[in-house]
């Protein structure tokens, strides 16, 4: 409710905007966010990533934004209000923006949509994702190296592919360094709730864990892995600040060089529709820098990361065993992106059932 | 074998979740027991929790953080008391509203501590005693707030059973006329509940943002005010059952995280609705016997009064 009367608020001031500055020769670009700008994680990743195309194109670009979007009608009215504006070139940065997305792309056929993470795209709407789980990979290689006890753990949000994924990558990057380890998971069923995050955190220590990664937003997990004095990872924004003894990396959403990338196209006018789901090779995908660890499991990580740049190395590449040991993807066979888009099941390592 | 140094983290844990929700059902149920509905425990909440983290990161000391917090929801309920009570508007959808801006206003005042680490509520550490298996850490190692909200529990519960004022109160929520021809001061009592409800919901979001999770971002509360409220109708407005029920939401919420952990295949979606669930069938369970609902609901619960003369 108090976002719908956010974007009201937003709406209108932006219509205001509109109708007080005519400037017909920069391209107007818009973004639309499913959370505050300065969230700390997700929003503020995306608005990064705006603030580089300004820094990038300077005169030549307009950028707009409308936060703390609900998810639903009001989405719509907030894209159309963008297009109506003059935006030529409109970022959708959530999931749940996809239909509201494609059926304000119906109607405004001379603009270009951009969703994210989403599966649907139009003749001007495109679609872009990041490959998050080579980030986890390389976070399982580190949690491989620094784990005592051998057991790791995973703050899981929802049950649904991109998070399992994660849990997989991270188990399979763990267990090629050691392959006596194993994961122990946990559902909050919330993106975003620090206390319960935290809760799930600690039920994770509790169980003999030493090394935490979260597919949560807050920063709250991190900071029960320094109190217990165990490990854990940054979710999509470096989060050292937390934990400065006890983060040893994050996976950081990188949108910037994307996002330069398609307001480039549409400025040369060589824009088109595309599916595009980048990992580091992209840039989209990046590893904060490695703290709190022995130089040589540095390293190792730092290799991880270039053998995955360079594709020498894919985390879904055969063979992979599923969870009761049975061959899931045989050897020299890699998993196809439309297998990874519905995964779910677990590798072998992880403990405990997939909720269905 | 049992664990006790792991039994005991999951007593601590069970502890920490439940303080917050404690805390804001007690100042609920005083208000609710005066007769007034206070639908923005959410609200007043998530300002207690961005009062507390900014004085404490302003001050560097926690006490200072736990004083702003209890102060800032008491703020919060002024706008409500002026609304619902002296200009008798509809409690419901006041306190609605007053949820709607907290967390908005919050968040405003917040803008600038996103991202900031905060400070943790000291623990209490008494050298022997804490250091005592199993019971020196769940009796004697907990922070201040928790020992607070249970002495605020018997408190409270003293006040309404055993004091004048508890009757006063207690009149004035289930006959506001015949309080008023006795001649008490009805709107004075309400103000007064009204407020401590707000300073009680401040302190329980001030433990979110400065003992259970040292940092301050926008919606933070993720519900826990609509769970105090339903664990009011739960406790059906008694302090002790509010204790026991806020540790049974809590017990509930951390058991679900360790079978999980353990492999044990419970639903987690079932876990995160059961505090919800709980309420409703305690409802079905009062609105099915009449004498229970009148024993326990304040009969002027919710109805606005206007003094004749």
């Amino acid at each position: 409710m108090r976002s719908i009367l956010m974007v009201t608020v937003a709406a209108a001031a932006l219509a205001m905007g509109a109708t007080g500055s005519f400037a017909a020769d920069k391209l107007k670009v818009g973004f639309v966010y499913v959370g505050p700008h300065n969230d700390g994680g997700f929003s503020e990743r995306h608005d990064i990533g705006r603030q580089d195309v300004e820094k990038a194109f300077g005169d030549k670009v307009e950028t707009n934004y409308v936060e703390s979007v609900a998810e639903g009608p009001d989405a719509e009215r907030v894209i159309e209000r963008l297009a109506r504006q003059g935006d030529k070139l409109i970022f959708t940065t959530s999931f749940g923006f996809m239909d509201a997305t494609l059926n304000t792309a119906k109607r405004f056929p001379n603009v270009k949509f951009e969703h994210a993470t989403g599966f649907k795209t139009a003749k001007n709407m495109g679609v872009y994702n990041a490959r998050f789980y080579e980030g986890r990979y390389v976070a399982g290689v580190i949690a491989g190296k620094m784990t005592k006890t051998n057991v790791i753990g995973y703050l899981g949000s929802f049950p649904i592919p991109e998070v399992v994924q994660g849990i997989d990558a991270f188990t399979m990057g763990a267990r090629s360094v050691n392959p006596n380890v194993k994961t122990k998971v946990v559902w909050v069923n919330t993106w975003f709730d620090p206390g319960k995050e935290a809760d799930g955190a600690k039920a994770l220590f509790d169980q003999g864990i030493d090394v935490l990664m979260q597919h949560t937003d807050s920063p709250a997990p991190l900071q029960v892995a320094a109190q217990r004095g165990g490990f854990g990872f940054g979710e999509a924004n470096d989060m050292i600040k937390f934990a400065p003894k006890n983060q040893l990396s994050a996976v950081i959403d990188n949108w910037g060089p994307y996002y330069v990338k398609a307001t480039q196209s549409v400025l040369d006018g060589t824009w088109k529709s595309e599916a595009v789901w980048g990992g580091f090779d992209s840039g989209m995908v990046q590893m904060a820098p490695f703290t709190n660890m022995p130089d040589d499991v540095a390293k190792v990580a730092q290799e991880t990361v270039d053998k995955i740049k360079s594709h020498q190395l894919n985390p879904f590449a055969g063979p992979i065993k599923k969870q009761d040991g049975s061959v899931a993807v045989a050897e020299g066979q890699t998993l196809s992106d439309k297998d990874l888009t519905g995964l779910n099941w677990y590798v072998e390592g992880v403990e405990g059932d997939l909720p269905k | 074998m049992v664990d006790w140094p792991v039994v005991a983290a999951i007593v601590l844990t069970i502890v920490t979740a439940s303080t917050p929700l404690l805390l804001a059902a007690l100042g609920e149920v005083v208000a609710e027991r005066s007769g007034v509905l206070n639908l923005g425990v959410e609200g007043m909440m998530a300002i207690g929790a961005v009062s507390g983290f900014a004085a404490t990161h302003a001050t560097g000391s926690t006490f200072a953080g736990v004083i702003a917090s209890a102060i800032g929801g008491m703020i919060l309920a002024v706008p409500f008391a002026v609304l619902v009570i002296n200009l008798s508007v509809n409690q419901v959808a006041t306190g609605l509203s007053l949820t709607l801006f907290g967390l908005g206003a919050s968040a405003m005042i917040g803008d600038k501590y996103v991202g900031v680490p905060g400070i943790k509520l000291p623990q209490l550490h008494i050298p022997g005693l804490s250091d005592i298996p199993f019971i020196g850490p769940v009796l004697f190692g907990q922070d201040g707030l928790v020992y607070f909200s249970v002495v605020l529990t018997i408190a409270i519960g003293w006040f309404l059973t055993r004091s004048r004022g508890g009757l006063v109160l207690r009149a004035v929520g289930d006959n506001h006329d015949s309080a008023h021809n006795l001649g008490l001061s009805v709107l004075g009592v309400r103000w007064a509940a009204v407020l401590f409800g707000g300073a009680c919901a401040g302190l329980g979001g001030g433990y979110l943002s400065l003992g259970y999770t040292p940092l301050w971002t926008e919606n933070m509360t993720a519900g826990r005010g609509w769970i105090a409220v339903a664990l009011v109708v739960f406790a059906s407005w008694r302090p002790a059952r509010v204790l026991v029920g806020a540790y049974l939401f809590g017990a509930v919420t951390i058991l679900g995280f360790h079978a999980q952990g353990m492999g044990l295949a419970i639903p987690s979606q079932f876990i995160s609705a059961l505090p919800y669930l709980a309420t409703v069938v305690v409802l079905v369970i009062i609105s099915g016997n009449k004498a229970m609902l009148r024993a326990n609901t304040p009969a002027c619960l919710g109805k606005p009064f206007v003094p004749t003369r």
